[in-house]
């Protein structure tokens, strides 16, 4: 009767403690989904018109897994700071200013911060969203070096990519994501097949393809792995 | 013999089958696209003065300037916007748009800039 006893209060503490558990980050799919969905799509596809694209509040997850690195998500979710310094699509966050157009900070709001446990377990779940899959070559990035300067050469005077990227804080363009801390941030391979073909992953998006060539897509990846070290954040 | 109400149905479902078939092949409004894939560089009203431009070298094309724009062909800015500023000996900071615009999205945006402009190629309003 007694061994009955305990394994009934062992099932009702089980009970207890499971909400519990998925409370401090053991469940982070529902989290996901609870928390998240509202600014982010969880399931695609991308937008396939300007007004979807307007209307994006955050960036698509349902590729995350073949998109972030784990460990930045991690860290970022705890403590989130801005990428894209004018969020999303900048169209939405600008304004008139005396010189041209300014962003509007107003209009941009803080992303939520989440606790370690929790941001450990959104973290797993977005690694297992692995959409555009075929997209992707794995292992297609072959570490390498190139200096610093010659980097920037064919970022900016080359390319022209300085235009809408920021290659340190408050140097470069503001409509597109920082590239200081991409190299952090994302995964190599999706870099390469992002830079090779953006439409592919998101059909409408304003960076264009620039069509460059198979060694110098390996070469901008090797200039923002430099840029990274620098610890600009 | 059709009923009444299945000749409206019919008429209702040709109706309905119609505007379907407009929207699809609608494409998007040529402002639209300015102002998703433009603004960023060109500003929101096409002065050149856009959120992008503080750290570039070369700034960006003032698409209000009847003098500047009557000087570019129609044809020389398809070719710009559809495959480069370096494809009309202009700068690399004017991407080619080819990758996500079509043809038809380009012409579009021709027409778009001569009415920022209010000019045409050669002078004139």
């Amino acid at each position: 009767m007694m061994k009955m006893a305990a394994f009934r209060r062992f099932l009702l503490v089980c009970s207890l403690a499971m909400p519990l558990a998925a409370w401090a980050g053991g469940d982070g799919m529902a989290l996901l989904k609870s928390q998240c969905s509202n600014c982010h799509d969880l399931t695609g596809p991308a937008p396939t018109t300007l007004q979807g694209l307007w209307e994006r509040r955050g960036p698509d997850l349902f590729y995350a897994g073949n998109k972030y690195k784990q460990a930045w998500l991690e860290q970022w979710l705890q403590a989130p700071r801005r990428i894209r310094p004018a969020g999303m699509y900048y169209g939405n966050h600008i304004k008139e200013g005396e010189d041209g157009d300014v962003i509007d900070e107003s209009t941009l709001k803080p992303h939520p911060k989440l606790g370690s446990a929790d941001a450990k377990a959104v973290a797993a779940a977005l690694m297992t969203l692995k959409a555009n899959s075929e997209l992707i070559k794995p292992g297609e990035y072959q570490p390498g070096k190139i200096s610093l300067s010659m980097g920037e050469l064919m970022f900016d005077k080359f390319r022209g990519c300085l235009a809408c990227h920021e290659i340190e804080p408050g140097y470069g363009g503001l409509s597109g994501p920082e590239v200081y801390t991409v190299a952090k941030r994302l995964q190599e391979d999706y870099l390469i097949s992002y830079m090779r073909n953006p439409q592919a992953w998101d059909p409408k998006i304003f960076m264009p393809s620039k069509h460059l060539k198979e060694r110098d897509l390996q070469k901008f990846v090797h200039y923002f792995r430099g840029l990274s070290e620098e610890e600009f954040e | 013999m059709m009923s009444k109400g299945a000749v409206m149905m019919n008429g209702l479902l040709l109706g309905l089958l119609l505007v379907w078939g407009l929207q699809a092949s609608a494409g998007e409004r040529p402002a639209d696209i300015y102002k998703t894939y433009c603004w960023q560089c060109h500003g929101m009203k096409g002065n050149g003065n856009g959120i992008n431009v503080r750290d570039m070298t070369v700034q960006p094309r003032n698409h209000t300037d009847a003098k500047e724009m009557s000087a570019r062909s129609d044809e020389d800015l398809f070719t710009a916007i559809k495959k480069g500023g370096q494809a009309i000996n202009k700068s690399v900071l004017m991407p080619p748009w080819g990758g996500v615009l079509s043809d038809e999205d380009i012409h579009g945006l021709v027409r778009h800039l001569r009415k920022l402009c209010q000019c045409r190629h050669g002078g004139g309003a």
